[in-house]
Order: C-alpha cells, then structure tokens, then sequence
C-alpha cells in the first residue's frame, strides 16, 4: 500500500520536474525510493516497488515515452542496469536487516536464557532444600524407629511439617509470577476492612517471629478500600515475610496505614541494616537478590510485590531510613470510606 | 453416630489413601471411587453420611457431579480443591456444597469439617440456646450472652450472629449472609457486612485482630465456630 503510493509520488515528481533533472534523474530518485522501502518493508512488497518502479521508468521516462518499448542501446544498458541495481539493493538490504535481527533475537535469547539459568539455580535450592528434609526426616524416622527418642521423632515431624508449608509457599510465589509474566492478573475489587486484611497476615506470619516483632497500631476508626483483597494480601504477605526472613534477629517490622479520600499508603519498615544504597534500584527485578544473603529465597517476592501492586494500579518505592533500616511505601489509587461508629442504624 | 459412612470422589490415589487412614482411624466407614460416575452410581447405591468430593476429575467436572448429587441427595457434600479459585468455591457452595477445603489441608481442619457437617445433618437443629465456648445465644428471647453477661447488641449484629449461631462451622458467602440478614438488594453490598462483622467482633472475640469465632474466609465468605 504505502511502497506502491511512495512510487506513485515519484513518477509524480519526476513527472513535473522531467525538464530539469532527466530521465537519468528520474531513475536514481526511483533507486532511492526503492532503497528507502527496503529498509522500512518486508522482502516481498519491496522486490514489487523494484519491479514496478523499472517498468514505470521504462513507460513514462525512457523513449519512447508511454511504450514499453526501448530503442537505444544505452537506454537498454541504463534500464537493466536500473533492474538489477535495484533488486540487489533490495536482497542485500533484506538480508542486513535480516541479520540484526537475528542478533537480536539471540541477544535476548541469552539473555531468557541467563535469567532461566538463576531462576533454576535459586528454585532447585529452594524447593530440594524442603524435599531434602521431608525424605531424609522420614527415612531417619523410618530406619531408626526403635533407636529414636520421642523428643527428636517430635521434632522430624516438626520439620516435615515446615519443609511441606514451605514448598506450598514457594509454589504459591512462582504460580503468583506465572500469573503475573502472563499478563492475565485481573484485580476482582471488593470492599475490604484494612485493619482486618493487616492482621491476618500477621497472625500468619506468627510462626516465623519467635526472633522478631510486628507492630502495627490500627486506627480507631473503621477503613474500608475498595480493592481486591487477594491482591493486597500478596503484597503484604511478601513484604512481611521477607522482612522477617533477611532482617538481624530482634528487629521490629512496622506497619502504618494513611487514608485519603482516592488512596491508601501502606508503610512496611524495619529498623535492620537497609539496603545498600546502590542495590536498591535493582531489588524489585526479577530473581535479584543480595549475593551474601545466607537465608536464600528466589528473589521472586519483591518482584511479586511490584507487580500485583502496578496490577492494582499503585506504586512502590523502597528508601533506606536516616535511623537504619529499610522503609517501603505501598500506594494504591482506591475509593475509601471511614466509619466512626455503628450505633447510627 | 460412629460408623458414619463417608464415600471419596477423587481420582489422586494418594489423596484417596491419606483420606482413608484419617478417616478410618477415627472410626468412619470408608468407600471409595476415581471418578465422577463411579462417584455418581456408589452414592447411589450406599447412601453414604457424607461426600468428598475433588472438584477437578479426570471424566467430568466436580461441579457437574455436584448437581447430578444435589438432584436427589441431600447429605452433606464437602468439596476438595486444588485450585484456590475463589470463584470455583463460591459457585460449588452456590450449587449445594456443604463446605468446601483447599489442598493442601490440615487433617485436624478436615476431620473438624467433617464431624461440624455430620453434626448438622444428623440432629435437627431446633436448638432455642446454642452454646459455642463461652456465648450463649437464646434465639427465643434474643439475648445473648458471654460467660453469663449479656452482651448488648444492636438488631442487626443479633440477626448476624444468630445466623452465624445457627449455621456453625459451615462457611456463609458473602451473597447469602447479605441476603438473609439486609434482604435480596444487599446481596452485593459487602461494605455492610465488613462493617458488622468488625463490630460483632468487638464485642464477642476476646482479641478482634486475631478472631478466634468469627474467621473472614478469604474472598468467599465467614465462618462461625
């Protein structure tokens, strides 16, 4: 469509200006045309303008003019030579476009392939250390069943125990970025009671604070967002759970909400070591994670967080605070209400 | 009351083994099928108590061997689910699931499930004061009462918990609790329900932020227990 109105134009042109730049101008500004489409089109529409702009040539510009004849022997050199100019300008264009391209595709194939190779090193250690402990608990349990006292038999299920949550959760996390890398995560928004949604993520994280704190003051009043609750519980969740995870022991996680009219801000901070300052740009890629981190995990959470968050159509920002510690700001754009109280009814 | 029979619908052998132990070390009688028109004809020809039934089956779909069920059984039918799909549970229970429990479960949780379903089914609950820990609600005088004091509430919180009171254990979705409390053009009007749940929590859980009673159901409803 476009190549042949480009070549319309310039029989146009050349038309017009014929007088003043010969029949040997009109076939370079047709070479050039030609060059042009080669480097914006696909092979096939380019070899056509090639085509139509010799025949074009021949009828409009080469005499005698408006025949498909051509009577002098230069003229004949000139159109062929005109032909083949423009068909191998047309291949060799093509095929340097098609080279780079091919580089960029394998460029960004190392790259996947990069990625793939951390995500497979981080998730084969994450899921076989669970594994490991679930088959060697049960073979300690069942080969050294008389030789076993009961406080380390209690303590092996203890572990498989843990070993099983922690796969589920790892599972839980990869199904939640599969979702997310497929681009279908579509917030179901509801009315939800933040306080209530806080809570219960603490209260799940209970298990893990022997050696931490959370603290959390909810506010008198009673906040209602208009969210999805799912979402919101993700983000707080691995928020949580990381800072629980990579923080010295006897840290204090804190968590403070604001309420405005069109938003929330969740604040999730710790008074640990922060993050080093020239790492906090990269931690919400993918798979990233401090190298001397000794408490593993894929580097899937804060991405995850970033994520589900932009789904809900916030942001998140990590800083480290001026007193230690790292600070991360939740905002998300949502209706609100607030209730003083119920006795009105 | 023991010896209850219980029938398995799930094609995961070893879900269908950790099923069978659990259920027959506390005493059930256990049969099983593989798949939805195994499921289908046993129910048929036991009449089992109770029915576990995984919703994601090799022949047909949970969700249709609900409704094949629910045309001429009554008993309780308890879903099992992989899938977390909030969705998925809420139009199971919509069709006449009983209760429902994501994989992985806690056999306690289960076992729990089970005996609160059984509960139900088997003694006509015409009970005028159920007792739950320490509430009492008498549904005759509507008064409630926590460790023998009564608690104030206002009409609606009390027409909350006695619905609560009367379904115990069993989840309540987010439609019928509006449904049945604020009338058929609530259904959607979940802010109310945050609302009471919040203030009936104040006054009936020893600690609101950490409900031990009234548990919120992810996305699909709240539990009484």
């Amino acid at each position: 469509m476009v190549c042949s109105l480009l070549i319309t134009m310039t029989t146009l042109t050349s038309q017009l200006s014929i007088n003043y730049i010969g029949y040997q101008g009109a076939a370079l500004l047709y070479l050039l045309v030609v060059s042009i489409t080669a480097m914006l089109f696909d092979i096939w529409p380019v070899l056509l303008t090639a085509l139509a702009s010799a025949i074009l040539l021949n009828f409009f510009f080469i005499t005698p003019v408006y025949t498909f004849k051509i009577v002098s022997p230069e003229d004949i050199l000139m159109f062929f030579m005109y032909l083949i100019l423009a068909l191998v300008n047309t291949v060799l264009t093509y095929k340097i476009r098609d080279y780079n391209s091919k580089r960029r595709d394998e460029e960004e194939k190392t790259k996947a392939i990069n990625l793939y190779n951390i995500l497979l090193n981080s998730l084969s250690h994450e899921l076989r250390t669970p594994i490991a402990t679930i088959i060697g608990s049960i073979d300690t349990i069942q080969e050294q069943e008389i030789i076993l006292s009961k406080a380390h038999k209690k303590e092996l299920y203890n572990e498989i125990s843990t070993a099983g949550l922690r796969l589920n959760r790892q599972v839980d996390n990869l199904l939640n970025m599969s979702r997310l890398e497929a681009g279908i995560l579509k917030p179901s928004l509801d009315w939800f009671d933040i306080n209530e949604l806080i809570f219960k993520v603490i209260n799940q994280n209970q298990e893990f604070t022997q050696h931490h704190h959370i603290s959390f003051t909810p506010q008198q009043k009673l906040h209602l967002i208009w969210t999805d609750g799912g979402f919101l519980e993700t983000i707080l969740q691995n928020l949580i759970y990381n800072a629980l995870q990579h923080t010295p022991k006897n840290t204090t996680v804190l968590i403070d909400t604001d309420f405005k009219i069109d938003s929330l801000e969740i604040q999730v901070s710790d008074n640990g070591l922060g993050f080093p300052k020239e790492r906090i740009a990269s931690v919400f890629d993918k798979f990233y994670k401090l190298n001397n981190l000794a408490t593993g995990g894929t580097g899937l959470g804060l991405s995850i967080v970033k994520g589900f968050t932009e789904a809900l159509g916030g942001t998140v920002s990590l800083t480290n605070k001026k007193t230690g510690g790292a600070l991360f700001i939740i905002k998300i754009p949502s209706k609100t209400t607030s209730l003083n109280s119920l006795d009105n009814e | 009351m023991s010896k209850a029979e219980i029938l398995i619908i799930d094609d995961e052998p070893q879900i269908r083994r950790l099923l069978q132990i659990n259920l027959e070390s506390n005493s059930y009688k256990v049969i099983q099928a593989t798949n939805g028109k195994e499921g289908i004809l046993l129910a048929a020809n036991h009449l089992p108590d109770l029915i576990l039934l995984d919703i994601g089956l090799p022949d047909k779909s949970g969700h249709e061997v609900l409704n094949e069920l629910r045309q001429w059984y009554n008993k309780p039918i308890l879903i099992l689910s992989v899938i977390s799909s909030e969705n998925d549970i809420i139009s199971a229970l919509d069709r006449g699931a009983t209760d429902y429990l994501t994989k992985p479960f806690r056999t306690g949780e289960l076992l729990a499930r089970i005996r609160a379903a059984l509960r139900r089914s088997q003694t006509e609950s015409n009970d005028v004061v159920i007792t739950l820990a320490n509430l009492e609600i008498d549904l005759v005088a509507r008064v409630v009462k926590q460790s023998g004091k009564i608690i104030k509430l206002t009409a609606t919180e009390y027409n909350l918990l006695a619905l609560f009171a009367k379904n115990e254990s069993k989840v309540l979705t987010h439609q019928y609790l509006l449904k049945e409390v604020w009338g058929y053009g609530y259904r959607n009007e979940t802010q109310y329900l945050r609302v009471f749940v919040a203030s009936l929590r104040k006054k009936i859980e020893e600690n609101p932020n950490n409900p031990k009673h009234l548990i919120t159901e992810s996305g699909i409803g709240y539990r009484f227990q």
